[in-house]
């Protein structure tokens, strides 16, 4: 390896650690409940997508996903609905989260896409366990695919799209967000 | 329990008490009772299949459910559609594991055995060397229902051929219906089902959830804090758009089926609607006065939810939801199924707008409908106990208040009332407690078709 390779590899590593950490402060604040330093995490044009799953014939995964702002999602939206949704969680009569759930997220195998300096798509897997009231408990499990933004000096998200690997969904609600 | 069908109809006066306006927990909870549903209500009632939307070209289908079991809705190269049960007649493996496509044929992935759109049986493997050419195959096609109906292009469907024909079924439901399925001017039918049902697990029976939209005017409470920050197509606090001066109303109607929405009470001018965008807001007022125009008197009546029972339940107009709550294979689990209507002929920033407001309210990430799984998961839950379930649930309010009502089918309570839930209680015992059809009719002659 030459020195500007090494060099370059560094580099590379040196920023995989950036966008790790940032993810793994941003599951933080949301799992000790710091709602709102979470929203501020959120650019102003922020779009959050889950689309729901279908079975399809081999060869026909194209239509695996719900479209983005075109079909029925289990999420698709800015950061006025989810910034209302913590206000909501935040009124304390919120009776799906009240009282709050024990949410722990796991993210792992983090690989930095394309890097574009003052914006970064990284993919992720997630791992969010939900757990409320006494034994009640889900698992969440899937990927991401987050853009992030670099804004006055912070990172925040951009986008984010949540491939949660069920079809039926296994819980009775969405309350969190993944 | 397996008691005989003479205590079994003794118990179910006791637990669906007329006179009390009262209904046992175990109704609930109980996993005996939760079987024989199967049997006598969802084997034997008209059940929602799915939108006509969904299977518009030949070869077209749709994998649904009726009760606990999987069917598949076609589309056969005649154009005509046909609801099958999602089974292989050789070894009952399920011929069709997508929830939907287009297809030829479905052939079963364990022996073979191949069907055509219309169901027929087509194709057997070594049909000449296995079977020496004896098996008869016209025999051997897909369980086909009984009898099918498209209203407004919803699919029905029963299991039962004695059953009463879906128009006398639904009745004067059908007139709360419209307000669903009819275009937001009043003109009739043309709605289409948005892309992809959303499909959960909740862990409640799905009784809890039909009576819910089968009229709860009084479950304010539980989404205080939706209320509190606003969700509703013109921004703001609330969930809803208003509708100007109305009274709300409760109406029970034949069969179980039940209603809710609102009558205005004169001509009543536009209240401002859909106010986030400026192409929907004018939609919304030209289609407010249109439907005056085409259905006359009748506008005065805005449906909100209603129930066809048993287990079709909806709001009309925001959001405009189908739910299908399929009992899934025990007393307190159920799998909710929900699809998004809109006007097919909507301009698209109407699409948008409900669409985003839709997925907002509605499902289980919806702000509003989150708190009612919640509070329907725990209600069951603490209703299984010994002392829990000696304890009935009560369905007083509104008891003396049922009225008749010119503009408004059904019996009617003003303002907040239960009747109409514990009508869906009382059909629900009539079927319970009957053998067949028949049974169920002379039940209902003796008693009168209303509680």
């Amino acid at each position: 390896m030459t020195t500007e390779q090494q060099q370059s590899a560094m580099a590379a590593m040196v920023r995989h650690h950036e966008i790790e950490q940032f993810l793994y402060y941003e599951a933080s604040l949301y799992d000790e409940r710091r709602f709102l330093e979470w929203v501020d995490l959120l650019a102003d044009d922020v779009r959050y997508f889950m689309p729901l799953i279908r079975n399809v014939k081999f060869g026909e995964h194209e239509r695996e996903e719900t479209r983005e702002m075109e079909e029925l999602n289990w999420i698709d939206e800015g950061k006025d609905t989810l910034a209302g949704r913590i206000q909501q969680i935040l009124t304390g009569v919120h009776w799906a989260e009240e009282p709050l759930s024990r949410i722990v997220h796991s993210i792992s195998n983090v690989q930095v896409v394309e890097d574009r300096g003052d914006e970064v798509d990284v993919k992720c897997n997630f791992v969010t366990y939900r757990n409320r009231v006494e034994t009640e408990t889900d698992l969440f499990v899937g990927r991401r695919e987050d853009t992030l933004r670099m804004v006055d000096g912070s990172w925040k998200i951009a986008r984010r799209k949540v491939i949660l690997a069920q079809n039926v969904l296994m819980a009775k609600n969405l309350t969190l967000l993944l | 329990m397996a008691m005989s069908d003479a205590a079994l109809e003794q118990a179910l006066e006791r637990w669906v008490d007329h006179g009390r306006r009262t209904v046992t927990r175990s109704i609930f909870v109980d996993e005996e009772l939760y079987q024989l549903e199967q049997e006598r209500v969802f084997a034997r009632c008209w059940l929602f299949i799915g939108h006509e939307s969904q299977i518009s070209k030949p070869g077209d289908y749709f994998v649904s459910r009726m009760g606990e079991e999987s069917v598949i809705m076609t589309r056969d190269r005649q154009g005509e559609v046909h609801v099958f049960l999602n089974s292989c007649m050789h070894r009952g493996m399920r011929v069709c594991r997508y929830d939907e496509g287009n297809t030829p044929i479905f052939s079963c992935p364990y022996h073979g055995w191949s069907y055509a759109l219309d169901g027929s049986l087509v194709g057997v493997p070594y049909f000449k060397e296995a079977y020496r050419s004896e098996l008869n195959k016209s025999e051997w096609g897909l369980v086909e229902v009984a009898q099918i109906a498209n209203y407004k292009g919803t699919i029905w469907a029963t299991w039962d051929k004695a059953a009463p024909n879906f128009q006398e079924y639904m009745g004067h439901m059908l007139f709360y219906m419209d307000d669903l399925l009819d275009g937001r001017d009043g003109t009739p039918g043309g709605s289409e089902a948005y892309g992809g049902v959303q499909k959960w697990i909740t862990p409640t029976n799905w009784k809890s959830a039909a009576e819910n939209r089968a009229g709860d005017f009084y479950h304010g409470i539980s989404h205080r804090s939706v209320d509190l920050v606003g969700i509703g197509p013109s921004a703001g606090k609330g969930r809803r758009d208003g509708q100007g001066e109305t009274l709300s109303f409760n109406s029970l109607l034949d069969y179980g089926h039940a209603m809710m929405g609102s009558l205005q009470l004169g001509d009543a001018p536009w209240t401002p609607a859909l106010q986030s965008n400026k192409v929907a807001a004018e939609w919304a007022e030209h289609c407010y006065y249109e439907r005056k125009k085409n259905y006359g008197n009748r506008a005065r009546v805005l449906g909100s939810g209603g129930n066809a029972f048993p287990n079709f339940s909806f709001w009309c107009r925001q959001p405009r939801r189908i739910f299908m709550l399929h009992p899934a294979g025990e007393a307190l689990k159920s799998e909710f199924w929900s699809w998004f209507l809109v006007d097919a002929n909507a301009p698209q920033e109407v699409k948008d707008l409900m669409r985003h407001y839709s997925l907002r309210y509605s499902g289980p990430a919806g702000m509003t409908e989150q708190d009612d799984m919640e509070n329907w998961n725990h209600a069951a839950k603490a209703s299984r106990g010994v002392i829990a379930s000696r304890q009935p649930y009560n369905y007083q309010m509104g008891m003396h208040s049922m009225e008749d009502h010119p503009d408004l089918p059904g019996k009617i309570v003003f303002g907040m009332g239960e009747q109409n839930q514990f009508g869906m209680y009382a059909f629900w015992a009539d079927l319970m407690a009957s053998r067949d059809w028949d049974e169920v009719m002379a039940r209902r002659q003796s008693r009168g078709s209303l509680p």
